[in-house]
């Protein structure tokens, strides 16, 4: 049973009243795997992964989490589950050590809290309680809460909104070792270099449903064509360059002198085209390569307008 | 932390063991913030000493502690089983910590529990302090002690009923507000220092329900009258128990 999704949802539909605000989602996370959920604001990323979680029954589909349905066995769950919610969930008078130590109570074979506590950088939080902890520190404690249990799935709704860079980098790295350990890891963010950096699986969340789904490089090669471009003398006899690339490519001058490669752009490809300049002698200024991050597959996917 | 350190090994604490560390941490938030001490302890106190030193209210024959003493301690359990309860917990219900401690490993019904001793746990110092500041005042309480924690318990468990319902039901704002104005019109109204019988007869029928009354004229005739039972506020203070407990436990809601 090694390979069964640690997260299974079908069909899963969600309204909130007339609202409908998960509609028709499938999502696959696999065990031990790192899956980052992407999408617009309002996308449905909380509503499915608190769905997962038990705090949401759903209206139409299923959702089995470790085998189990979350609601239905809910006390069974709860143990393996670590559970790192959007924002709040500690007491406004606690402090940071005080709440995570309590957390590792409720636990049987809790991590070494103060261990934790230097590994996420919350030792300098001493005596402030959590109304007046600054927001990183607010969401690092929130981070250390999900996973003080040892749990074998972890949830984490945006684990790095608010964190400086020296502290995103030391999530990832957190995420990184859960990940080297063997706990699977479902995460929601709205940092493509995030989703690139971590994820072994992405998917990508749109009005309620997945638009895509793959690894990073999947979806960035999937989507648009990587670009190449270099300028030159106007006027160059493109057609004997096109018969050297390979099969799919493309070769254009949309201005005099500019000139665009389109096509699966490998090293392969840079050598044909620089050679081919050579025999044409032409200096290929400014030559570049557009890679097309996760970025552009999201924008191209979830459009450039803002949502609601 | 070396390899290794994150290897699952889930697993939910004892019972016991998480209630004890819920009802901890709960008593520890409640003790920590200024404004419910203010509520809990401050108050009983003063109107304590105040109403005992000076007569300001004619409270009928004998030492005026006598009479103050039973009403000062129902206040302090309305303090702490609705006032407290119901601000502490619709602030927790606002930010989330209800929410993430359903997650958690811990049963709802045990955080209730947790709950619940927390309460049970700051009445207990409440009634140690009150009892000995009312005694060092001259109060000579009579009556069996039995009754008294009987009493008491149904007090708690009808307040809490309250408290919960609206902490559970209406915004967290709202809950401090309505729960601060309801101690002060009870503090008036439920012969905690103004004895009843000073409001007009239409008006003494309606207060006496109220479970704050039952409970102040439950506790003086026993504390004070010295009767065993005082089954009519017994029977009062249970109704409202039950009506409030059902209540809440049917329109609670979580987040
Ligand atoms: N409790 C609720 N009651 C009513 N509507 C809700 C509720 N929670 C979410 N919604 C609506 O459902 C939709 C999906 O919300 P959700 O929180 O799942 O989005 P999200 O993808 O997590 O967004 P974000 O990136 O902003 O966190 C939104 O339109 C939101 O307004
Ligand atoms: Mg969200």
């Amino acid at each position: 049973m090694e390979n069964e999704p640690v997260v299974q949802v079908k069909g899963l539909v969600k309204r909130y009243g007339t609202k409908t605000a998960v509609n028709g989602l499938d999502l696959v996370v696999a065990t031990g795997a790192v899956t980052a959920v992407l999408g617009p604001n309002g996308a449905g990323k909380t509503t499915t992964i608190e769905t997962c979680e038990g705090y949401r029954r759903p209206d139409a589909g299923t959702v089995r989490v470790l085998g189990l349905d979350p609601v239905a066995d809910a006390e069974r769950l709860r143990p393996r589950v670590g559970v790192m919610l959007q924002s709040g969930g500690v007491y406004s008078g606690a402090r940071a050590d005080e709440m995570l130590r309590h957390m590792a109570k409720l636990h049987a074979h809790p991590l070494d809290v103060d261990a934790l506590i230097e590994r996420l950088g919350l030792a300098d939080c001493g005596r402030t309680t959590y109304r007046r902890l600054s927001g990183g520190q607010q969401q690092r404690l929130s981070l250390a809460m999900a996973v003080v249990g040892r749990p074998e799935l972890v949830f984490l709704d945006e684990p790095t909104a608010g964190l400086d860079p020296q502290a995103r980098r030391s999530t990832w790295d957190l995420v990184r070792e859960l990940r080297a350990d063997g706990v699977s890891v479902v995460l929601t963010t709205h940092f493509m270099d995030e989703a690139e950096a971590l994820a072994d699986d992405v998917a990508i969340i749109d009005a309620g449903r997945v638009i895509a789904r793959g690894s990073p490089e999947q979806l960035c090669r999937g989507g648009a064509e990587n670009t190449l471009r270099f300028t030159g003398r106007p006027g160059l006899d493109l057609g004997s360059l096109v018969k050297a690339l390979p099969d799919g490519s493309g070769a254009a001058e949309p201005l005099p002198g500019t000139y665009r490669i389109t096509g699966s752009v490998d090293p392969q490809l840079l050598a044909t085209v620089t050679s081919w300049c050579a025999q044409h002698d032409v200096m290929p200024e400014g030559i570049s390569v557009e890679r097309h991050t996760l970025e552009d597959v999201f924008l191209e996917l979830t459009g450039k307008e803002l949502r609601a | 932390m070396s390899a290794g350190t994150y290897t699952p090994r889930p697993g939910a604490a004892p019972l016991p063991r998480m209630i004890a560390a819920q009802t901890a941490l709960e008593t520890r938030m409640l003790l920590r913030n200024g404004e419910q001490l203010l509520l809990t302890v401050i108050i009983p106190t003063l109107l304590l000493v105040l109403f005992s030193a000076v007569d300001i209210v004619d409270t009928g024959s004998g030492a005026s502690v006598d009479f103050l003493a039973p009403g000062i301690l129902a206040l302090a359990v309305m303090s702490t089983a609705f006032t407290g309860q119901a601000i502490a917990t619709g602030f927790e219900r606002r930010y989330g910590v209800l929410k993430r401690l359903a997650a958690s490993p811990l049963p709802r019904w045990a955080l209730m529990t947790a709950k619940t001793l927390s309460v049970l746990v700051t009445e207990v110092l409440q009634i140690v302090l009150l009892t000995a500041i009312a005694l060092a005042l001259g109060w000579s309480p009579e009556g069996n002690p039995l009754s008294v924690l009987l009493l008491l318990v149904l007090g708690t468990a009808a307040f809490s009923g309250l408290g919960l319902l609206m902490a559970g039901t209406l915004k967290a704002e709202a809950t401090l507000a309505a729960a601060n104005l309801v101690f002060l019109l009870l503090l008036v109204g439920g012969g905690v220092i103004v004895p009843l019988d000073k409001f007009p007869d239409a008006a003494q029928s309606v207060l006496g329900l109220l479970p704050v009354s039952a409970l102040s004229e439950g506790l003086r005739d026993v504390l004070q009258h010295g009767a065993s039972m005082p089954w009519a506020e017994a029977g009062i203070l249970a109704v409202w128990a039950v009506l409030g407990l059902g209540a809440a436990a049917k329109f609670f809601r979580w987040e």
